[in-house]
């Protein structure tokens, strides 16, 4: 199949090392960020009269140099894989999901409820998929209302679905508060079946970390929508309605459809979060436990690059950050942290327009 | 229920929405979306508690606190102007960011994770009900001023132009960057002043102590379409709803939850269109380039 003058002038462009641009620019905007958060991190850290190097140095040894560090920043990561993937696969389809924050809350609400209707005993095998599935729906179900405003009414979903993050933990405060919570509390009975096994009981080494299965989940999760995206026609759909909705139109793919589905699953991946606070960890729901989740959700997908692998790094670097805190509090307050998340996300927003303009200039000069 | 007590605990309610708000309007007619205004009051609310703490003087706290919303905005401004980044994307990070700073400097400075201590204020007349206070009264009229200012100046007319259409603006001479820089700028002075009025009537700062105003502004925006006066009349509407929950408080009539939902449904309906849609300006959130 050679000899095609156009096939000829179309190669160059195809086999020119395009992995190697799209690596440069997906890879080079989080460095840049990283960069620019060790050195707010360095003056923030003079600012208190310590040493940068030891501090960098408590906060690795906090983390990752022991089991239990490292077994808190695996929980926390887990819940922001499920709204980084939640938040990036909306990104994907073009949309702007900030609704994760009510979505997480909503399934993690709906997961310990079945949890609790289900009679003890219940084996996990058969819990977890019905505590999931009621967690997807309820996070779904949250999802499907920007959706349906964005494809009925062209509501902007960042709007309707920071709306609805006030609404529903309002109405979820309303239910433990006035309804379901064990007296002198703001949470729900424990649940009496659904319980998820902690890394704890299979190495003993990560005893007292929250570590659970559900980080297994969420890396299934990812492989999932990984597959989805990637592989399956579906995912190229919403993809191509990402990328240039009309052109999609323009293709036979009906762009409200491919919005609907993605902003409620969205929903369905922030919801099924929920599993892993409420069956991994405390075994109740708790009013305010999605706290800050879903806007780090955003932070991970866009360090992520909306890549459902990318995602499970940026989770794990963010939830280092948010444990290395607690590990240099000693020495310069946890507070920091918060200021270095903000910067990273600042950073690599500034940098993703800016490192591609940069790149793709300097290949315009050396084609010329 | 007294009508005077209800009406006076109501502007109060309203002020930190009104200065907000109408900083929303003006960059949000300009072009750049405003979901900033949260870490704008409360950089400024910081930032006045500071100032007061260290001079003694409130009016020096008014002016320090203008100056913090003044730099997250032009953070900002440079974030998604001059490096064209998503504008959402940075509204997130300058509210984070502006949590992590003022709870950095919080333990920095008062050595303290909640709250600093005790600083002066404005007025402080029982009898007055507050209208003792020259914010209060600036903030009653910062509306109308936008008003003027949007509709019956030059820069108004630029504001407009830059956000509805950017490149006709651009086509006879006006410089869309520099009125978006001075929008958001202004936003952040305004948004800054919402938090100084918060904060020095508290007569302290704690952590978080916006709670989500910055949200309700946005949504008195949207729901009063843009429009200086109507999203001064929808601060109001929101006012006197936070009102009525505070005065039934106790009463067990309706569940506070549900009366906190207000401002936030009456948004989603507008943009929804039931009556009559929201429209936002053309070229808000759009980047060319």
């Amino acid at each position: 199949m050679t000899g095609s003058p156009l096939a000829a002038e179309i190669k160059p462009t195809v086999s020119g090392a395009p992995w190697r641009e799209r690596a440069e620019e997906a890879l080079i905007p989080p460095l840049v960020a990283l960069l620019v958060a060790l050195i707010c991190g360095d003056l923030l850290i003079l600012s208190y009269g310590q040493s940068p190097a030891a501090v960098y140095r408590l906060l690795l040894e906090g983390t990752w140099g022991n089991a239990y560090g490292f077994g808190q920043v695996l929980y926390k990561a887990t819940t922001l894989a499920f709204t980084g993937l939640a938040v990036s696969y909306g990104l994907r389809a073009g949309l702007f999901n900030i609704g994760a924050e009510s979505q997480l809350a909503a399934g993690g609400f709906a997961a310990a409820l079945t949890g609790l209707a289900l009679p003890v005993g219940t084996p996990l095998i058969l819990a977890l998929p019905i505590c999931m599935i009621a967690a997807g729906l309820a996070g779904g179900a949250v999802g499907s209302v920007p959706a349906y405003l964005k494809t009925r009414f062209g509501a902007h979903e960042v709007i309707v679905t920071i709306m609805l993050n006030f609404i529903v933990l309002a109405l979820l405060n309303w239910f433990i508060a006035g309804h379901l919570h064990v007296p002198e509390t703001l949470h729900t009975p424990e649940i009496h079946a659904g319980v998820l096994p902690r890394l704890a009981d299979i190495d003993s080494r990560f005893h007292g970390s929250a570590a659970n299965l559900a980080l297994i989940v969420a890396a299934l999760v990812a492989i999932a929508v990984w597959f989805y995206l990637f592989r399956a026609r579906g995912g190229y759909e919403l993809r191509a309605v990402g990328l240039q909705p009309q052109a999609a139109e323009y293709g036979g793919i009906s762009v409200g459809r491919v919005w609907m589905r993605a902003l409620t699953f969205s929903g369905v991946i922030a919801g099924m979060g929920g599993i892993n606070y409420v069956l991994g960890y405390k075994h109740y729901y708790e009013d305010g436990f999605a706290s800050g989740a879903g806007f780090m959700g955003i932070a991970v997908a866009l360090v992520g690059r909306n890549h459902p692998f990318g995602v499970l790094i940026a989770a794990f670097f963010f939830a280092t950050l948010s444990q290395g805190g607690l590990a240099i509090h000693a020495f310069v307050p946890k507070q920091m942290m918060d200021v270095l998340q903000g910067v990273v996300i600042l950073a690599v927003a500034m940098a993703v327009p800016e490192v591609r303009r940069v790149l793709r200039s300097a290949r315009r000069r050396a084609d010329a | 229920m007294n009508p005077i007590s209800f009406l006076t605990q109501m502007i109060r309610i309203a002020i930190p929405y009104l200065f907000a708000a109408s900083g929303g309007v003006v960059a949000e007619r300009a072009g750049i979306v405003s979901l900033t205004l949260e870490g704008f009051m409360l950089s400024g609310a910081f930032a006045a508690v500071l100032g007061t703490n260290y001079s003694g003087s409130p009016w020096v706290g008014v002016l320090t606190g203008m100056l913090g919303g003044l730099i997250f905005a032009l953070i900002h401004a440079v974030a998604t102007i001059r490096y064209r980044a998503d504008q959402v994307v940075v509204g997130v990070a300058i509210n984070l960011l502006a949590i992590g700073v003022t709870r950095f400097f919080l333990k920095l400075f008062f050595a303290s994770s909640s709250n600093s201590p005790r600083v002066a204020g404005f007025g402080g007349n029982i009898k007055a009900a507050g209208f003792d206070n020259p914010l209060l009264w600036l903030g009653l009229l910062v509306a109308p001023v936008m008003a003027f200012v949007i509709y019956r100046t030059p820069f108004g007319l630029r504001v407009r132009a830059a956000g509805e259409h950017p490149d006709a603006a651009e086509s006879v001479g006006v410089s869309v960057k520099r009125v978006r820089y001075a929008a958001v700028a202004l936003s952040g002075i305004l948004a800054g002043l919402g938090g100084v009025y918060l904060a020095l009537d508290q007569h302290q700062f704690t952590d978080q102590m916006t709670a989500g105003r910055g949200f309700i502004a946005i949504s008195a925006v949207i729901f009063g379409r843009w429009d200086p006066m109507k999203a001064a009349a929808a601060c109001l509407l929101f006012a006197a709803a936070e009102t009525l929950q505070i005065q039934l408080q106790g009463s067990n009539a309706i569940a506070s939850q549900f009366i906190e939902m207000i401002p936030y449904v009456l948004t989603i309906i507008a943009l929804a269109g039931v009556v009559g849609r929201a429209v936002p300006p053309a070229a808000l959130g759009k980047v060319e380039d």
